[in-house]
């Protein structure tokens, strides 16, 4: 039940506001304005009849969309916070990686007609930390299958996933890799569904069956910490040469085929908070890098604008100190992170084997697209 | 539909002041009402929202009420929606316009179109005007019979707003019983949801007067409206749903095969992708199987898995929202997580509000078989960037180092820590070090040596500084410069801003004192002139205990300082276990986010001064300055009650503490101080029942170099003094000799006086007749000494007073001596006012 709804202006004054029940003290939005701060947004919109007298009445984005007739106003992607994995290919006025994923899939055909389509999207975000040997330490799938669907009528879907697919990883604990590797079975720590996923013949072959609303959603979330070989690995050396100096060499080796491509390669480490100055030295012929070292935080930054898959890149780095460095180097850097985005590629192997639209006709034949994504997460190699 | 609140702000000048735009405005709806022309719906909602607008922003649209009226009889329903919003604006403040609008949304309560019957009803409900409810019954009875399930819904919430309007209304048309019909009865999940909440909440009203309501709000969680409802769980939306899972978690099931029938038939919730469905299931199971240990146990391996997979999808504050549940399972039993230590595993880029929480988990879930582990990954996130995660993490590492039993390789790395060379890695790790020494003082040995080598130069946060300081106390006979160090801070007494570190110094100087006296004789009487002469309060009085307990008996004074102090073996937990099963009993509300059961938020009592306060301009500027006027103020009050203050004090700070394991220590020494206060005060007040050694206190007097500062002690109104006094001139001597001088002052004495003081022997007699009794004086004209003594009359405690009165100047000085010190003052004023009278008839 909720008593009060309001969305207030960077100055704290009303631009919607909701009193359901009339039962809270005045001021409350002023109080709640005095914590929390929102982006500037203008334009009003009575608030969506989600409520009655406080009582959720429907949450389904598309009914919602129904009852607003204010032109969509596209908040500056850069005021928000990054989100969740369903978020990463939303991000607004930035430009997504080559074969722009789904970036704006407002399909509509020159003539304006609504095309029969629908999206199908597997998001991989991994976690996985090194240790200084190189070791993984950790690692980590989160998988979210998302669907977009623009087909009138909302006929059933089946989704049929990979047949060796296997749930939960029974008793023990589930980072015990020896018991997984080298079996060809995806196996899945869990997983999620949405509203309306039937499961009825999950168990006997895989397949998803849903009637898809309207609009973008996630079919559904999975996570996994079986081992995988992870795409990059990298390779960091800090060494003291001379008197308030040091040398950094960064190696990153992308361990994936090499016809895959991998975009918007960041990589990032920490140095000693009494770095000065750095100068750097890229490998020789090397294009669509950059190189940064962000004074304000101490932190060398490396963009490199794709690796392709078996590629190695290297980047060397000389240091110099404002004060002698006492303790021992490595415990003043690092650790490496990094992110990337690897379109057509997803490291858990999982798969959609096809996509089953319900005939309404013969002709019926919607376009369907069904796209792999692998993001890092948290991509962590300590020195 | 309930009206947007007007602005605060008025009007900017850049906004149209409104008149001529109004008039213009009502021109033009004028122009349209009649129109059939094609697209004139659109130009009627362009100049509704401009209406709107105006009225959103405060500027009276009212006058155009009639021509809105007229324009909105369309089929359009935005037009409506706009209209209605209007209209439900000015119901209120115009009873004029109430009445119209009362009729005008009847009328459409019979359109032929359901969603203008539903919107119509449901802005009627939102008028919230009392006297116009009855108007509201017919609509409302109707809506509950609509054909369409929207318009039902709406009827429904709408049957709750007229019950909040008007109960009897409400109650008297039998809509209760009806909901109940159509709750058990209809087609349509979502009116069936919003039959559950509005019966719940009218019953729940109506239970305290009406037994038959309080009959019914029960029959709610009875067997067989939990069953039709579990079985429909299916088709209700996700709020619905989790409103239904919170109504089950109140159902009490008679046996076992009933708790498995409904966790069966909830089982795959879990595998739902919204989280609220998720937790509200959890805690159906958890509060169904709380009798059952070990399916309560099974349960929380079950729900692991989908609360982890919560945890890592959605947003951070989703995940955040989650993960605190998780985090609170993990409190209440850790061991079942212990091997799932890596989800708790700091990600970089993770908010430190969400490893904040991390860090707990792992704190909690170590044990034997993964302590190294989770100490070796803890260990990494010391040289995090991100410094207030890097000390949570050393925190954590100590917090582990003191639950396990083999701390051998983690004292180890606490003590590599000491030899980062970070400033806030140190400070940390020394407050753990002596929280370490505290539990495990077989470990002083290897500690010592490390701490040894840090200069005090270096560690400058309070709480590590006084950490370091306890320890230089504490383990003074095992290193070498602790007199010294100690010396330099007390050098330095004037720029130690902490009244914390200040009192600590004392202790530790006086413990150290205890063990090497020779070295440590001159700190100590820095230590205690600076401490006594210190601002603080408690600072002050701990200085002057001190000073005073030594004064007294040296070996009395170690037993209180230094006892033989036992190991802690438990640090007190932060909440308590009642709380903490209140915000269990909350689960999957906010209760567990703020981890505070929710009286603590949501009561007037409980809330702080910044939380949901009324009067916005009048917040407190926070506790502290008021504290400090307050114990400045303190200083003029009566030594007892300083000291029970103090202790008060002490046992509130320590009780507000005592759950952070990173406190100051609160050592042996200072408890005991207050335990043993009032039995040495007896002692010292009464000399011949305590076992007195005048020798100590003559040496520390010496040995200090210190003028007995004048301890202010205020008047005791009840002091008697013997009549009947009697002290032998050689008891006087030593006596005179021993004890230090309570009050030295000056009185005028009055030209009655003056003049009345021919010879000594005219004061002697009077001041007999006041119980004060000379044994020596001397003198001529103009000046005499004297030597009084006066006995307490119920017990044999002294006041000797050299008193020396120059008649020329008409001033006696006075210096007073007394057995019982606190009482000085009190004396000294009978005296002066014995001495006041003299010469006066």
């Amino acid at each position: 039940m909720i008593s009060q709804f309001f969305v207030l202006s960077q100055r704290g004054d009303n631009i919607v506001f909701r009193d359901y029940r009339g039962d809270v003290a005045k001021g409350t939005a002023e109080i709640f304005f005095r914590k929390v701060k929102f982006w500037k947004e203008d334009g009003q919109e009575e608030a969506p009849p989600v409520f009655d007298f406080g009582y959720v009445q429907t949450t389904s984005t598309e009914v919602l969309k129904s009852y607003i007739f204010n032109e969509p106003i596209v908040v500056d992607a850069a005021r928000l916070q990054p989100l969740g994995p369903a978020a990463i290919f939303m991000q607004g006025t930035k430009r997504m990686p080559g074969t722009a994923v789904t970036k704006s899939v407002l399909a509509n055909e020159p003539g304006g007609r609504k095309r029969e389509e629908i999206f199908v999207d597997i998001i991989e975000k991994i976690s996985v930390t090194f240790s200084s040997s190189g070791y993984i330490l950790t690692s980590e799938i989160d998988g979210t299958i998302q669907m977009k669907s623009y087909l009138t009528g909302n006929p059933e879907i089946r989704l049929a996933l990979n047949e060796d697919l296997s749930i939960g990883r029974g008793g023990g604990s589930v980072y015990d890799y020896r018991s997984s590797s080298g079996a060809g079975a995806v196996i899945l720590d869990d997983c999620n569904f949405h509203e309306s996923v039937r499961l009825d013949s999950f168990d006997m072959d895989r397949t998803l069956a849903l009637i898809p609303p309207d609009g973008e959603f996630p079919v559904m979330n999975y996570r996994m910490t079986q081992e995988f070989k992870p795409p990059f690995r990298i390779n960091c050396l800090i060494e003291e040469a001379g008197h308030l100096k040091a040398e950094v060499s960064l190696k990153v080796r992308a361990e994936f085929p090499s016809d895959i491509v991998a975009n918007t390669i960041v990589v990032q480490m920490p140095l000693p908070n009494y770095t000065t100055r750095v100068s750097f030295e890229l490998e020789p012929g090397a294009v669509g890098q950059r190189t940064d070292f962000k004074e304000a935080n101490k932190k060398l930054e490396w963009g490199l604008k794709k690796i392709v898959g078996g590629s190695e890149h290297t980047l060397r780095a000389k240091l110099t100190f404002s004060q002698e460095s006492h303790a021992n180097i490595t415990k003043e850097a690092g650790p490496v992170s990094m992110t990337f985005t690897i379109p057509m590629y997803n490291v858990s192997r999982l798969q959609v084997k096809y996509l089953q639209i319900a005939k309404k006709s013969s002709s019926y034949n919607p376009f369907r697209w069904v796209r792999y994504v692998t993001q890092a997460n948290s991509y962590v190699a300590r020195i | 539909m309930a009206p947007p609140a007007q602005s605060q702000r008025s009007p900017s000048p850049s906004q149209p002041s409104g008149k001529s735009e109004v008039s213009d405005l009502k021109l033009q709806l004028r122009q349209l009402a009649g129109s059939r022309a094609p697209g004139v719906d659109d130009s009627k909602r362009e100049l509704f929202k401009k209406v709107i607008s105006y009225m959103t922003v405060g500027i009276d649209v009212s006058s155009l009420f009639g021509e809105m009226v007229m324009c909105s009889a369309t089929s359009d329903i935005v037009l409506k929606k706009m209209c209605y919003l209007y209209v439900g604006n000015y119901a209120k403040v115009n009873p004029d316009l109430a009445l119209l609008t009362i009729n005008f949304l009847q009328r459409d309560c019979n359109d032929e179109d359901p969603m203008i019957r539903g919107l119509a009803l449901r802005s009627l409900c939102s008028l919230r005007v009392a006297n116009f409810v009855e108007y509201l019954v017919g609509p409302l009875g109707s809506g509950l019979k609509d054909s369409n399930s929207y318009v039902r819904m709406v009827a429904v919430i709408g049957v709750l707003k007229l019950y909040h309007i008007s109960a009897s209304t409400c109650v008297d048309a039998d809509f209760p019983s009806i909901l109940k019909h159509l709750m058990l009865n209809d087609s349509d999940t979502q009116v069936v949801a919003n039959c559950l909440s509005a019966l719940q909440e009218i019953w729940s009203a109506e239970a305290s007067t009406s037994e038959e309501a309080s009959r019914e709000r029960e029959a709610l969680i009875s067997k067989p409206v939990i069953y039709y409802l579990l079985n429909r769980i299916r088709e209700f939306s996700e709020w619905a749903q989790c409103l239904v899972l919170e109504l089950v978690t109140k159902y009490v099931p008679s046996d076992s095969s009933e708790i498995f029938d409904i966790m069966n038939l909830l089982e795959d919730r879990l595998q739902h992708a919204n989280g609220a469905v998720v937790l509200a299931t959890i805690k159906v199971f958890l509060h169904l199987t709380l009798s059952m240990t070990d399916v309560h146990q099974q349960v929380y391996e079950r729900i692991k898995a989908p609360l982890l997979t919560l945890v890592s999808s959605g947003s951070p504050e989703q995940s955040y929202a989650v993960l605190s549940h998780l985090h609170l399972l993990v409190m209440r039993a850790p061991y079942i997580f212990s091997s799932d230590y890596k989800h708790f595993y700091c990600q970089y880029n993770e908010p430190s509000y969400v490893k904040r929480l991390k860090l707990e988990m792992l704190t909690a879930v170590a044990n034997e078989s993964n302590t190294y582990e989770i100490v070796t990954e803890l260990c990494e996130y010391a040289a995090n960037v991100d410094i207030p995660i890097a000390r949570e993490s050393i925190r954590a590492v100590g917090k582990i180092a003191l639950q396990q039993y083999d701390v051998n390789a983690i004292v180890d790395r606490l003590l590599q820590f000491l030899e980062m060379e970070k400033d806030y890695v140190t400070a940390e790790a020394l407050v753990l070090v002596k929280d370490l020494l505290r539990k495990y003082p077989q470990w002083s040995h290897d500690c010592i040596a490390v701490v040894g080598n840090i200069s005090s130069k270096n560690v400058q946060e309070p709480k590590a500084k006084a950490a370091l300081i306890w320890m230089l106390g504490e383990y003074s006979q095992d290193m070498q410069d602790a007199p010294y160090i100690l010396e330099s801070l007390v050098e330095n007494w004037d720029e130690e801003h902490s009244a914390e570190v200040r009192l600590h110094l004392l202790t530790a100087v006086m413990k150290c004192f205890f063990k090497r006296p020779p070295e440590t004789q001159n700190a100590l009487g820095t230590a205690l002139a600076a401490g006594i002469a210190d601002f603080h309060q408690d600072v002050h009085d701990r200085a002057l205990f001190y000073y005073r307990i030594l004064q007294y008996n040296v070996s009395v004074a170690e037993r209180v300082v230094n006892p033989p102090k036992q190991a802690v073996s438990v640090f007190a937990d932060t909440q308590s276990s009642e709380i903490k099963d209140r915000i269990f009993d909350e689960f999957n509300s906010l209760s567990v986010v703020y981890q505070k059961p929710s009286y603590m938020f949501t009561d007037k009592e409980h809330r702080g001064p910044f939380e949901f306060s009324d009067e916005l301009g009048n917040l407190s500027i926070g506790g502290e300055a008021a504290d400090n006027v307050v114990s400045a103020q303190r200083v003029e009050e009566n030594d007892k009650d300083l000291l029970l203050t103090t202790s008060e004090k002490e046992e509130t700070r320590g009780s507000s503490n005592n759950g952070s394991a990173y406190t100051a220590p609160y050592d042996g020494s200072s408890t005991s101080v207050f335990a043993l206060q009032t039995h040495i005060e007896s002692a010292i007040s009464n000399p011949t029942a305590a076992d007195h050694s005048p020798q100590a206190s003559l040496a520390i007097d010496d040995l200090l170099g210190l003028g007995l500062p004048a301890a202010p002690a205020p008047p005791s109104p009840q002091l008697k003094l013997n009549t009947t006094a009697a002290l032998d001139p050689s008891t006087f001597q030593h006596k005179w000799r021993q004890l230090p001088v309570a009050l030295s002052q000056e009185y005028s004495v009055s030209p009655q006086g003056v003049a009345a003081l021919t010879a000594p022997q005219a004061l002697l007699r009077h001041m007999q007749s006041h119980s004060i009794h000379c044994i020596a004086s001397g003198g001529q004209s103009p000046n005499f000494k004297f030597f009084f003594f006066a006995q307490k009359a119920e017990e044999a405690s002294n006041y000797l007073v050299e008193c020396i009165i120059s008649t020329s100047s008409a001033k006696a000085q006075i210096k007073i001596k007394a057995d019982d010190q606190s009482t000085s003052q009190a004396f000294s004023t009978l005296f002066q006012s014995a001495l006041s009278k003299f010469g006066i008839p």
